[in-house]
C-alpha cells in the first residue's frame, strides 16, 4: 500500500499526485514508469514517472482521466492509498552528451517531457520547449517548463493561447529559422510523435519517442506492449518506452491502442454512474 | 494380497460439455473408497522403481502403504519429507513421464494412479489444517529468495524450518508465479496455492510483493546493504517467443503468458473485472505443450465457438501432459496437427481474420531426438480464426542479469550454475527452476529450490 500524500489538479482532466514510495524514489530516473492499481481487484495500469524526491521518498505521477482506472484513481484524496504501486520500470531516457535540444509534450505527454527537459536543463544543455494543447484551459506545467527552457513556446489547436496549430508547425517554424538540434525528444499522442518523427527526418534530427503501449506486468513477460522497431519486435516495457522515432511503426501501434477501446469505454462509463451514485 | 485389476481408479472429473462452460476443477480429486482401492494396486516393489522416476525422490511405496493403513496424515509426512507442494504436484507434474512410468503395474495393465493419490493425502491434510503459526527459533541469518514460484517457495519452505529468516521478493501484485498467473483455476485452484502460501508465512517467510529486483532493488543491494547473506534467484522463464512471421502484432494476437495472465492473475473472464480480454469466436493456439493445453482450454471456456491446437508435430511427440490431452479433446479442442502456421491475416482495422498454415511431415530424427518436422509441398491452407495465441515457449528474463555484475550467463539467458550445489559464479549467490532450466516442469523447480536451501544452508554455516 502506498499513501498519496499529495494531490492536485492541474486542469479537468488532469490530475498530479505525489505517492509514498521510498525505494521507487531513490531509484527513479526520467523516461522510467511504475505500474500501479487503485484497488485489490483493479486493473494494472503504466504511468510514466513526472517527478520523485528521493529524500521524501515520493514519486509524483500525472494522469489524464481517460477510462475506469484513472476515473477511479481520481475519486481518491490525500493519505488514501493505493493498492499497489512498482517501480521504476523500464529503461530511463538516455540524456547524455547533449548541447542543444528541443522537448515536445502534447496534452498531458507534457508530465513525461517536463522531467526530461528538467534534467537537460540541469546538466548544462540548451533547451527549446514545445507543448501543445486543444485549448488554453488544459495548459499544464507551464511555469515548470519556463523554469528549464532557454525558449518555451505554446501551440494551441483553436488558437486561444500561444500559436495556432500544432507543435509540429511551431518545431518547423523553428528548424525553418536556422535552430539546430542534436536531439528532439517528442512524448505526447501517438499522431503527434509520428508526425513530429515524419518532420525530424526530413532535417536528419535524431529523435526520440516515448511510447506508451497497453501493459500488464511491465517486466516483460507478457509481450503485449510490443512494438515494431526497425522491423524487429520490441517491448516497450524493457527495451524502452524510449525509442528511435525514426524506427518506429507507428500505425501499427495506434492501430495496437485500440484494441479494448469499447470494453474501456463501457467500463468507465459503469464507474462514472457508480460515482454518480454514491455522490447522490 | 494385492488388487490385480488391471485399470486404474478413474479420476471422478466434471462432465466434459459442463466444465467447459466453467472455471471449477476439471478433476474432483479420489474419494477415501476409491483411494484405499487404488492404494491397494501397489506391489511394495523391492526395488522401488517409481521413487527413481520422482524428480525429488518421494517414497513412493511408504506413502502408498500408510493410506493402505488408513494413517492419511502419516501419508502426508512421508511425502512433505521431499516435496514442498504436495497438493500442487499431485495435480501437475507430469507423472507418466515420471514415477508412473517406472511402476511396474504398468508393463501388463495401468500403473498405480500415484499422481492422484499424493494429491488425495494432500488435499485431506489441507482440509485438517489448523491456524496456529509455527515457531521455529531464528538462527541470525538472513535469506533472500527473488520470485515466488514453485522453486522460490520450496526454497523459503525449507530454509524457514530450520530458522532462516527469509524475505521473498516478488514482481507481481500477487504470490505464486506460475501457479498463480500461468496454470488456470480449473486445473489448479487459486485457493489451493494460497494455502501452500499460508503455510510459509506461518513459518515466518515474509513476502514482499510489487518489487522487481533489479529495478527496485538490484542484488547487490540486498547483500551490502540489507544484510541478507545469501540469495537464490528463482525469477523462471518468463519471456515469450514470438514466430516473428508476417502479422504478428495484429490485434488479437496474444502471447500465451499475456493471455494465460490476463486470466489467470487478473481474472478477466468475470464479467465485473476490470482487466479486458477479447471474446473471440474462433481461437487458434500455437504450441503443443501444457501452455498451450492451458490457453486453447481456457479460451473454450471464455466462450469460443472454435479452438484449435496448431502443432507441427505428430499427436506423438505432443509435449503436454496425457491428461490434459484427453480433457482438451473431451472438450472439444480441434488439434490440428502436423500443422505450422506462416503468416497471420488481417481485415481493415488490423484485428486477426485468420492464419494461413502449410502441412508438415516428419522427416529425420534432429537434435532433440524427436523427428524433424518438414513442410510438405503445396499444403498451404487457410484457418478461419478470430484470435492466436502463441504457446511456443518462454526464455529467462534478462533483467538479473543485466543488473548483477559477473553472473554467469548460457548465451540462451539460462543462469550457469553447478548442478551439485545450484551455486552461481558469484558467491552466495544461488538459482534455479526455469531461469537456469529455461522453461521445465514445477516439480523440477521445486526440486532445484530444495537443493539451493540445503546448499545455502552449507555455505551460510561455513562462512
Amino acid at each position: 500500500m502506498n499513501k498519496i500524500i499529495k494531490k492536485k489538479r492541474l486542469n479537468d482532466t488532469v490530475t498530479l499526485m505525489e505517492i509514498e514510495a521510498p525505494w521507487i524514489a531513490k531509484k527513479a530516473q526520467p523516461g522510467q514508469f511504475v505500474i500501479l492499481r487503485v484497488h485489490e481487484h483493479g486493473e494494472r495500469i503504466p504511468l510514466t514517472i513526472a517527478d520523485y524526491n528521493p529524500q521524501a521518498g515520493t514519486v509524483t505521477i500525472i494522469f489524464q482521466i481517460v477510462g475506469a482506472t484513472t476515473e477511479q484513481l481520481n475519486h481518491l484524496e490525500e493519505n488514501d492509498s493505493l493498492h499497489d504501486f512498482v517501480g521504476p520500470l523500464g529503461v530511463p531516457s538516455k540524456l547524455d552528451g547533449l548541447k542543444k535540444v528541443a522537448v515536445i509534450g502534447g496534452g498531458v505527454g507534457c508530465a513525461i517531457a517536463y522531467p526530461i527537459a528538467k534534467k537537460l536543463h540541469e546538466n548544462g544543455v540548451v533547451v527549446h520547449s514545445i507543448v501543445g494543447f486543444r485549448n488554453k484551459d488544459l495548459i499544464i506545467l507551464e511555469d515548470e517548463f519556463k523554469k528549464v527552457s532557454h525558449l518555451y513556446s505554446v501551440a494551441t489547436d483553436d488558437g486561444s493561447y500561444g500559436t495556432k496549430g500544432l507543435v509540429t508547425h511551431v518545431l518547423e517554424d523553428l528548424l525553418k529559422r536556422g535552430e539546430q538540434y542534436d536531439e528532439v525528444f517528442a512524448i505526447g499522442p501517438l499522431i503527434m510523435m509520428k508526425f513530429v518523427s515524419l518532420l525530424t527526418k526530413t532535417y536528419q534530427i535524431k529523435t526520440t519517442v516515448s511510447m506508451n503501449p497497453i501493459m500488464i506486468d511491465g517486466t516483460g513477460m507478457c509481450g503485449c506492449c510490443r512494438l515494431s522497431v526497425g522491423g524487429v519486435t520490441k517491448f516497450a516495457c524493457v527495451d524502452g518506452p524510449d525509442f528511435d522515432g525514426h524506427q518506429v511503426d507507428f500505425d501499427t501501434a495506434i492501430e495496437r491502442s485500440k484494441m479494448y477501446q469499447s470494453f474501456e469505454r463501457r467500463k468507465r462509463e459503469e464507474t462514472c454512474r457508480l460515482f454518480h451514485q454514491e455522490d447522490n | 494380497m494385492a488388487n490385480m485389476n488391471l485399470k486404474r481408479n478413474p479420476m471422478p472429473t466434471q462432465d466434459p460439455n459442463v466444465r467447459n462452460h466453467n472455471f471449477s476443477e476439471v478433476a474432483l480429486g479420489y474419494t477415501k473408497i476409491q483411494a484405499l482401492d487404488e492404494a491397494s494396486r501397489c506391489l511394495h516393489c523391492k526395488n522401488q522403481p517409481c521413487v527413481s522416476g520422482c524428480p525429488v525422490q518421494i517414497d513412493i511405496p511408504s506413502f502408498i502403504e500408510k493410506i493402505k493403513e488408513e494413517k492419511f496424515e502419516e501419508a502426508y509426512q512421508v511425502i512433505a519429507k521431499s516435496s514442498s507442494l504436495p497438493s500442487v504436484c499431485g495435480r501437475v507434474c507430469p507423472q507418466e513421464t515420471q514415477c508412473e512410468a517406472k511402476c511396474v503395474r504398468g508393463i501388463r495393465g495401468e500403473s498405480v494412479g500415484i499422481g492422484r493419490l499424493e494429491r488425495f493425502v494432500a488435499d485431506l491434510h489441507h482440509q485438517k489444517e489448523t491456524e496456529e503459526t509455527m515457531n521455529v527459533p531464528f538462527n541470525g541469518h538472513k535469506v533472500a529468495i527473488i520470485g515466488s514460484g514453485p522453486s522460490g517457495l520450496a526454497c523459503a519452505g525449507d530454509l524457514a524450518k530450520q530458522g532462516y529468516a527469509v524475505t521473498i521478493f516478488e514482481a507481481l501484485h500477487l504470490a505464486g508465479g506460475v501457479l498463480v498467473y500461468g496454470i488456470p483455476e480449473f486445473r489448479l485452484p487459486k485457493k489451493i496455492v494460497q494455502k501452500e502460501i499460508d503455510t510459509l508465512k506461518k513459518y515466518g517467510v515474509d513476502i514482499q510483493t510489487n518489487v522487481v529486483i533489479g529495478k527496485t532493488l538490484s542484488i547487490d543491494e540486498l547483500m551490502n546493504n540489507q544484510g541478507y547473506e545469501a540469495i537464490f534467484i528463482a525469477t523462471g522463464a518468463g519471456l515469450p517467443r514470438f514466430m516473428n512471421i508476417p502479422g504478428e502484432n495484429l490485434n488479437g494476437v496474444y502471447s500465451a503468458n499475456e493471455f494465460l495472465t490476463r486470466m489467470n492473475l487478473m481474472k478477466s473472464y468475470e464479467l465485473d473485472s476490470e482487466t479486458p480480454i477479447q471474446r473471440a469466436k474462433k481461437v487458434a493456439v500455437v504450441g503443443g505443450g501444457n501452455v498451450a493445453m492451458d490457453a486453447a482450454r481456457s479460451a473454450k471456456r471464455l466462450g469460443a465457438e472454435e479452438v484449435y491446437i496448431v502443432y507441427r508435430r505428430s499427436l506423438e511427440e505432443l509435449p503436454a501432459r496425457k491428461e490434459e490431452v484427453e480433457h482438451a479433446k473431451e472438450e472439444g479442442i480441434i488439434f490440428k496437427l502436423l500443422s505450422n502456421p506462416i503468416e497471420i491475416i488481417g481485415n481493415d482495422q488490423n484485428f486477426v481474420k485468420g492464419m494461413k498454415c502449410v502441412e508438415m511431415e516428419l522427416g529425420e530424427m534432429d537434435a532433440s531426438g524427436r523427428r524433424k518436422p518438414v513442410v510438405k509441398e503445396d499444403s498451404e491452407f487457410f484457418l478461419d480464426v478470430d484470435c492466436i495465441i502463441m504457446a511456443i515457449g518462454t526464455s529467462p528474463n534478462p533483467l538479473i542479469k543485466s543488473t548483477t555484475e559477473g553472473l554467469k550467463t548460457q548465451p540462451w539467458g539460462g543462469i550457469v550454475i553447478d548442478e551439485e550445489t545450484g551455486a552461481t559464479s558469484r558467491p552466495g549467490i544461488f538459482a534455479g527452476g526455469d531461469a537456469v532450466t529455461g522453461a521445465a516442469t514445477v516439480i523440477l523447480a521445486m526440486g532445484a529450490g530444495k537443493l539451493a536451501a540445503k546448499s545455502i544452508d552449507q555455505y551460510i554455516k561455513n562462512k
